[in-house]
């Protein structure tokens, strides 16, 4: 804990740019990865399933929104959509007897293609557009999946996902769908980490800091915009698939609409825009706070004796996840991951506060 | 399809947009003085649909002093807003600012139906229920004396443009550090802006409260709103009336014909689909100043 830069000097370059030049935290990363893979073991299975798979599964989502958000500096409240689209479209290829490897992908793309049809439409001009472009984005996708019989299956109708393998290992039971959902998490995450290490990444950077500066040192600023939006509708229309197939284990419109888009807009915001780490936590954070905080209010008033209305109890997620959006931005923009690198940054070199970095 | 039904519906549509057109108002005044797009709106509408039915049914005040009541206490409320929360983003990206009024739209939307309740509430203006005949054409009074105050509000707030608060905020939305240097309170008008936008609302929410009782639908008349802004040009009010009798027509004309061919709903597809074309083809809507951004 204590002096851990101390007698770290990187002597090539190639040191300094790694992903966690400290020991430290390669220790860190290393236990949170053995811990997450040695989770079966460790956890009781009602764990695993809802808590531990839905967490891994919207941090996967919030790492895709946050290419976008936090990445590229674009806004997008129709993010449950694009999943939806993804969704739909590795359900109904599975069953047409495409392999789901290549269902997954296909899901992707096509959650690609159609988020940037309206990504193009708005791109052009400024980003509240795009703020207002998205969300009728959301409800025409809600609308045209519900409406369509080839899609959903006629109104009110579920599509169950019939039996998948990939790469030969059927995708059932408790163990192997954390491990799949693990799995494609780790590839987003690793991209996520060295996306803003590529000539991309910094391009989106700078596009996001400013755009007229980007574009006077000669970044072609609408087509990284449009690229930022292809890979992160692509990266939604992924998960999209993962969370039917791992998680829901069917598919009906109503698990896509607006509520969804707000969770991972408030995952991404609360655990701080552009920040890998931040994605989890903030996942965590959203998922978890509404069941903690009802579990709270159940004890606390059947402590006193007072009785607390339906209507509240089942109004408190929307108002949590408001009030923490609002906290959030006028607090702390940065979010989650800001507090946690502050906290670090203390104890880098603490006792001696002002050794700096 | 007869004249006379594409008529009545036509005829519906055009007042049911004005009640539409109350709650954009408020967009574009925000948007004309501070240059962010006000995303709660749909949610402080709903707001003052509730309080209007606190007021009178659990205080059990009477209608005519119930509604004033609830105007003034919802103009304190966007105030208060701006004041608590939109003050302390001065200078942060518009992206921030925005996604913070879509945060404050989720909260209200969770926060009041939860304190007041979500059962649908129902607020009696005492209009009464027998229609209107004209000719052949058969109208709800309630539209109709809706479509007649919406209109009139809206009118009141071109008016109020031309009055001395209203080149106050004019010069505001031109330019904030020129009008600082002649001595305009910048952020009175703002917080001016935020109040009259929420007192706007709140005359909407109170209006289709009456009529379909007040909920948490009544923060759906968001996209709508946004539809109408962004068709009129966001910083144009009179925009906002042509932009709300096309959206209201329009909407009502494909519930009436496009229902019956798609089986349901396509009422609250047309505000988004007129957002989409309005991007793709005028993004700076009809009566907009066309020098928009363009990145």
């Amino acid at each position: 804990m204590f002096y851990r830069r101390s007698g770290i000097r990187h002597t090539r370059y190639a040191e300094e740019r790694q992903l966690w030049p400290l020991r430290f935290d390669r220790w860190l990363v290393g236990l949170a990865v053995a811990l997450l893979v040695a989770a079966p073991l460790l956890v009781d299975r009602l764990y695993l399933v809802a808590y531990l798979l839905p967490w891994i599964i919207w941090s996967s989502a919030a790492l895709g929104l946050n290419l976008l958000m936090g990445g590229a500096g674009q806004i997008h409240l129709g993010y449950g959509a694009v999943m939806a689209i993804g969704a739909y479209t590795c359900v109904h290829l599975v069953r047409a007897g495409v392999p789901f490897e290549l269902a997954m992908l296909a899901g992707g793309l096509m959650s690609a293609l159609v988020g940037i049809v309206f990504g193009a439409a708005a791109l052009r001009v400024k980003s509240l557009y795009l703020a207002m472009a998205t969300l009728a984005m959301q409800y025409i996708v809600d609308f045209v999946i519900s409406h369509v019989p080839a899609i959903s299956g006629g109104t009110q109708a579920t599509i169950s996902v019939p039996p998948v393998r990939f790469l030969g290992v059927p995708i059932e039971g408790d163990i192997a769908t954390y491990f799949f959902a693990l799995a494609v998490c780790a590839v987003i995450t690793s991209f996520m980490l060295n996306v803003a290490r590529t000539s991309f990444g910094r391009a989106l950077a700078a596009v996001r800091e400013k755009d007229y500066a980007a574009e006077i040192i000669g970044i072609d600023t609408f087509r990284y915009k449009l690229l930022a939006f292809w890979a992160s509708s692509f990266i939604g229309g992924v998960v999209g698939s993962v969370l039917v197939v791992c998680y829901l284990r069917s598919v009906s419109p109503d698990q896509f609409h607006l509520d969804l888009s707000v969770q991972i807009v408030a995952m991404v915001i609360v655990g701080g825009l552009g920040s890998v780490l931040g994605s989890f936590f903030g996942a965590a954070l959203v998922l978890f706070a509404p069941i903690i905080f009802n579990n709270l209010i159940g004890t606390v008033t059947a402590g006193l004796g007072i009785e607390i209305g339906s209507d509240l109890r089942s109004h408190l997620p929307l108002m949590l996840y408001g009030a923490l959006i609002v906290g959030f931005l006028v607090v702390e923009p940065l979010g989650l991951a800001k507090i946690w690198d502050n906290a670090r940054n203390y104890f880098l070199v603490w006792p001696f506060r002002h050794a700096g970095r | 399809m007869d004249t006379a039904l594409i008529g009545e519906l036509a005829l519906t549509g055009a007042l049911v947009g004005m009640m539409y057109g109350l709650v954009a108002v408020g967009i574009v005044l925000i948007y004309k003085t501070s240059g962010i797009a006000n995303f709660a709106q749909g949610a402080i509408a709903m707001t003052g649909g509730y309080v209007a039915w606190a007021i009178s049914a659990l205080l059990g005040v009477p209608i005519w002093i119930a509604l004033p009541a609830a105007i003034v206490l919802m103009f304190g409320f966007g105030m208060l807003i701006e004041l608590t929360v939109l003050r302390r983003m001065i200078g942060q990206p518009v992206i921030m600012v925005i996604m913070l009024t879509f945060g404050i739209e989720i909260f209200l939307r969770g926060a009041i139906p939860g304190f007041l309740g979500s059962a649908v509430k129902r607020l009696d203006l005492g209009i009464p229920q027998a229609p209107v005949f004209i000719g052949d054409m058969l109208l709800n009074r309630a539209y109709l004396i809706g479509g007649g105050i919406s209109a009139a509000l809206i009118v009141a707030a071109i008016v109020l443009f031309n009055s001395r608060a209203g080149v106050m905020m004019r010069a505001v939305s031109d330019d904030q550090g020129a009008s600082w240097s002649v001595g305009i309170r910048v952020e009175r008008a703002i917080a001016l802006a935020w109040g009259l936008s929420a007192v706007t609302a709140t005359a909407a929410g109170i209006l289709w409260g009456s009529m379909q009782g007040v909920d948490w639908s009544l923060s759906l008349l968001l996209v709508k709103a946004l539809a109408i802004a962004i068709l009129g040009g966001l910083d144009s009010i009179p925009g906002v009336l042509l932009a709300a009798l096309i959206v209201g027509v329009a909407e009502s004309l494909a519930t009436g014909i496009l229902d019956p061919l798609l089986g349901g709903g396509t009422r609250d597809i047309v505000a988004s689909a007129i957002i989409l074309v309005t991007l793709l083809v005028r993004p700076y809507g009809l009566f907009g100043h066309t020098q928009i951004e363009r990145v």
